[in-house]
């Protein structure tokens, strides 16, 4: 067999072969400054991937250091595979969101079930039992055979991946939009839940203790994926597929299963997994953070396919594999637990003083690099940041809806819109019962699982809303930390933490950081004022196609500690003769709102401010209440304000609303924040007005299944059957899958 | 009453499964049993979980009906232990010969995962007979491949004798007759799509499945418990 001759170390410099690599001039120059030669094709090719922007932060970095980290209950922050929370009791949450976003614009099951596998190994190799999995999807508008073919073949990689290991996908969201067309977004995010003794760290400490390799064969799949998801997609990213890796989730959960096992040894020193930039960033990453180096032997790394090189082996980034470092001598312990579970092994090498990462293949040293510069090394650019003209114009703008004549068939039209239509479709092909610990299942503002064993549960949630960040990036950054936090307090429990996936077009556009820098800088004052710190969290910029970037789009995934089970509330009506109250008022701004893409196709203006004071307090009084056990359900606004919350309370139940409202816009369809709705039982209702004196009763749940609104003069100009409204709103995306336009 | 769950490597259900039997029932031992024990004869009932077994490869069930546990199994199930298989585990019976019938891909070829009405057909069986006939539970599916398709002779014969035990209210997934559970002809083997193992808590959706595991233990008791 021919085997590709590499270029030498020469022709790479004189030939510049290393930007193919996505390494620019300067960064090659810094390289051959920091291992005082040229490098090796190897070792530029580990250097390309690990310095790209996915393993490096090197445009993010500035970014990331502004959000609170630290918290009296979080044990570990951002830096290894997944943020941990304290929950008492000897237990703890862990929890990351990791994007997917370009292998799924190309090879859409593939790419987004290796994302599920990916954060379910970032979460388990902390020692953690994953317990739940939530995703946030972005696709265009489902008008083209390309979107639907995307959006059908990512929600089934989801499925075929989370289903199969048995991790239940209870939550998430999905939202459409033009800017998402040609790169979808997917973001996934994983909890786990683990005993304090057991958590577990990816350190390569301790001379001359083993590392071995656990998991599935190395092969030639998924090379330079960290190099591809640091671009942009062009019509060449087609021709891409092949860095697309491909998913195993029957080794995944043989892989999880022995990496539980193996976590209650003794013996365990360190463990990661094999996620971006595979074999090379596990083992410069577990040095690093323990100060050592490491040796390899290549040639004992499990391979399934033939005549493989060390940069294949190096840059593969093959699934369902984890690295480990076990204390020399106890390396029959890891393999009898691999064998249990059918699992290859090797032991590949050994823990060194030399802070080096030194390679062999064949007897020779193949590459032999200091650790940190490849770690820690990497260039931190602080790019130009520009303020686009179009902020100060929306910000002068206000943009004013059309006047509506017919309310309820706005109501009709609004809950048609895929963004805020029934998400049945996509949580039907979702197990989200299996462990039978799903109290709240998809569907209403947080999912909510029970700890066995105890009188706690978990909340979760994935919100972000890019139309406002688009317009007003602070605000917005602030607005979608807010709206996690309101989901979480909605169903009974109190925010503890989040973890962010912050997606972008090109930061190299002084237009595209700003919107980072001040999306961020929202977010972060949020975070400090509603108390939860950002413990994990992924970036995926270039999220753009042929020059066009998607829309800023930071998700925020947040866990809750709902105290005791009795708390637990859902978004849905439970009684007929039940109070309804609204908190919270409407704005007459309507920039980025579901009413004006809905009648202008298009953004601008103003997006409704938040006052995060306000919305810290009344997240107390909402828990507050909660917990009194006064609150029936409880629903934050969000796309589509009142009008959609209060069909929402009752679709998909046999209860209807009559209430009295005021007949405008802002009070109906207004998205303005730190707004609820709640049913409460008349008997709780003057305990209720007295831990939240701000609430308004506007009217009862009643049983003739109706969505009745009324002006002040009895004058009803809302008035649909549950049934009608249930129809519309869950039919929508069914509709839109079915059509062949 | 000794039970064991099946473990095959990708089950998942087998946890689930292990709470229903061991916190709802008066069984003395509920143990897990991995795929490549040679015998489960010490067990009076014998439970096969849902889940992946073997990823799936090649046809649901196909490959774990040669793990060594099955040649048990099956010795089992001539004897007349009870034996029942969930989602994954019915596959497996299937595919072992234990159970009629055979299981394609729903009819819309997705995956579904929601709680539907199940009707009990056949109350006078030693799985169903805490139930009426003709009640109504509400008990979680989570399947792609549960669309139960048999010869029309084959179906004939299950309604004479009774071998239908659960039917799905709607069309769930295509099945035929709405066929969601069955046991063999001898009456001491069901295998079921929905999972009553998901329905064992109110508050968790449903409780509707407990009756099920009740069921097998009592009439296990009153056979098999002497009382003098």
């Amino acid at each position: 067999m021919l085997l590709q001759t590499e270029p030498s170390s020469a022709t790479i410099k004189e030939e510049k072969i290393y930007q193919e690599m996505g390494v620019k001039d300067h960064e090659y120059e810094r390289i051959v400054e920091l291992i005082g030669r040229e490098p090796n094709y190897t070792e530029i090719g580990m250097f390309s991937v690990l310095w790209s922007e996915h393993c490096s932060y090197k445009h993010s970095k500035p970014l990331l250091r502004q959000f609170p980290v630290d918290g009296p209950h979080v044990l570990q922050g951002p830096g290894e595979g997944a943020g941990v929370v304290d929950i008492g009791d000897e237990q703890a949450v862990v929890f990351k969101v990791e994007s997917h976003n370009h292998p799924s614009a190309v090879e859409p099951y593939q790419g987004a079930a290796t994302g599920v596998g990916g954060i379910l190994r970032d979460v388990f190799s902390m020692g953690a039992r994953p317990i739940a999995l939530l995703n946030s999807l972005r696709f265009g508008p489902l008008d083209t055979p390309r979107v639907r073919y995307l959006f059908e073949e990512v929600v089934a990689g989801i499925a075929g991946y989370g289903n199969c290991v048995g991790v239940p996908t209870v939550g998430g969201e999905v939202q459409f939009d033009r800017s998402y067309d040609g790169n979808p977004l997917v973001n996934a995010m994983c909890v786990g839940l683990i005993d304090h003794k057991n958590l577990q760290k990816g350190v390569a400490a301790g001379v001359g203790n083993t590392v071995m390799y656990v998991g599935a064969s190395t092969g030639r799949d998924g090379i330079h994926g960290a190099t591809f998801a640091s671009e942009e997609l062009n019509e060449e990213s087609q021709a891409k597929r092949p860095s697309v890796q491909v998913g195993d989730p029957f080794t995944e959960k043989r892989v999880l299963e022995a990496c539980l096992e193996l976590v209650q040894l003794e013996s365990l020193v360190g463990i990661q997994d094999m996620g971006a930039a595979g074999l090379t960033s596990s083992s410069a990453e577990m040095a690093s953070k323990a100060g050592s180096g490491i040796n390899m032997n290549l040639n004992h790394v499990p391979q399934r396919e033939k005549n493989m090189t060390p940069y294949e082996m190096m840059l593969s980034e093959s699934q369902e594999r984890m690295l480990l470092v076990v204390k020399k001598g106890h390396e029959s312990e890891i393999e009898a637990i691999c064998e249990k579970w059918d699992l290859d092994y090797a032991s590949i090498g050994e823990v060194t003083d030399d802070r080096n990462l030194t390679l062999y293949f064949d007897g020779e040293v193949v590459a032999d690099v200091p650790v940190t510069a490849l770690t820690d090394d990497a260039p931190v650019y602080e790019v130009t940041s520009t303020e686009p003209q179009s902020f100060k114009e929306n910000q002068a703008k206000q943009w004013q809806p059309e006047t509506i004549t017919d309310y309820n068939e706005t109501l009709r039209e609004l809950l048609r819109r895929p963004t805020i239509a029934s998400k049945e479709w996509v949580y039907d092909q979702y197990d989200h019962m299996v462990q039978t610990n799903t109290v709240v299942v998809p569907g209403s503002d947080a999912a909510v699982l029970r700890i066995r064993g105890t009188k706690k549960a978990l909340a979760m949630t994935m919100d972000g809303n890019s139309r406002y960040i688009k317009l007003d990036p602070e605000n917005g950054g602030k607005l979608a930390v807010a709206e996690a936090a309101r989901n979480i307090v909605c169903s009974g429990a109190k925010p503890l933490a989040l973890t962010d996936c912050l997606n972008y077009g090109s930061p190299e556009q002084p237009n595209i950081y700003w919107q980072m820098k001040e999306s961020t800088k929202g977010m972060s004052e949020a975070c400090r004022t509603l108390s939860t710190p950002v413990i994990s969290g992924n970036v995926s910029l270039y999220n753009e196609t042929s020059g066009e970037a998607i829309y800023p789009t930071p998700i925020i995934g947040m866990v809750g500690l709902v105290e005791d089970t009795d708390h637990i509330t859902t978004q849905q009506a439970k009684a007929a003769g039940d109070v309804v109250y609204v908190l919270g008022e409407g704005s007459e701004h309507f920039g980025g709102s579901e009413l004006q893409l809905m009648q202008d196709d298009d953004l601008s203006g103003i997006v409704p401010k938040i006052d995060l004071a306000l919305e810290g307090k009344r997240q107390e009084q909402v828990l507050t209440a909660i917990q009194a056990g006064v609150v029936q359900s409880a629903h934050d606004l969000a796309e589509g304000g009142l009008a959609v919350a209060l069909a929402e309370k009752v679709m998909g139940t046999e209860l209807g609303l009559k209430v009295t409202l005021s007949k405008d816009v802002e009070t109906l369809f207004s998205e303005a924040p730190s707004r609820y709705v709640f049913t409460v039982k008349a008997t709780d209702a003057k305990q209720f007005e007295a831990l939240i004196p701000e609430a308004v009763a506007v009217g009862t749940v009643t049983a003739d299944q109706h969505v009745t609104i009324e002006d002040e003069n009895g004058q009803p100009f809302v008035n649909e059957s549950t049934e009608e409204l249930t129809r519309i709103w869950k039919g929508a995306i069914p509709c839109l899958l079915k059509s062949k336009a | 009453m000794r039970a064991a769950v099946i473990v095959f490597p990708g089950s998942n259900c087998d946890t689930d499964m292990f709470h229903a039997v061991k916190d709802f029932t008066e069984a003395e031992v509920v143990e897990f049993v991995p795929h490549t024990a040679n015998s489960v004869a010490a067990y009076d009932a014998i439970f096969i979980p849902g889940g992946f077994s073997y990823g799936d490869y090649l046809r649901t069930g196909a490959i774990a009906r040669f793990a060594p546990v099955m040649k048990s199994v099956s010795e089992e199930a001539a004897k007349g232990k009870t034996i029942v298989g969930v989602c994954n585990g019915f596959q497996i019976l299937q595919e072992a010969g234990l159970l009629p019938g055979a299981m394609k891909r729903n009819k819309d070829l997705k995956f579904i995962c929601r709680t539907v009405d199940l009707k009990v057909e056949n109350s006078k069986t030693r799985f169903t007979s805490s139930y009426d006939k003709g009640d109504v539970l509400r008990i979680p599916v989570a399947h792609g491949e549960g669309n139960f398709e048999c010869d029309d002779k084959t179906y004939d014969q299950l309604q004479q004798k009774g071998q239908i035990v659960f039917t799905y209210v709607d069309d769930v997934n295509g099945s035929k007759g709405q066929i969601a559970g069955v046991q063999n002809e001898a009456g001491n083997v069901l295998g079921m799509m929905p999972h009553p193992e998901r329905a064992m808590e109110a508050w968790l959706g449903s409780e509707d499945g407990r009756k099920l595991f009740t069921s097998v233990y009592r009439n296990w008791r009153e056979s098999n418990v002497v009382t003098n």
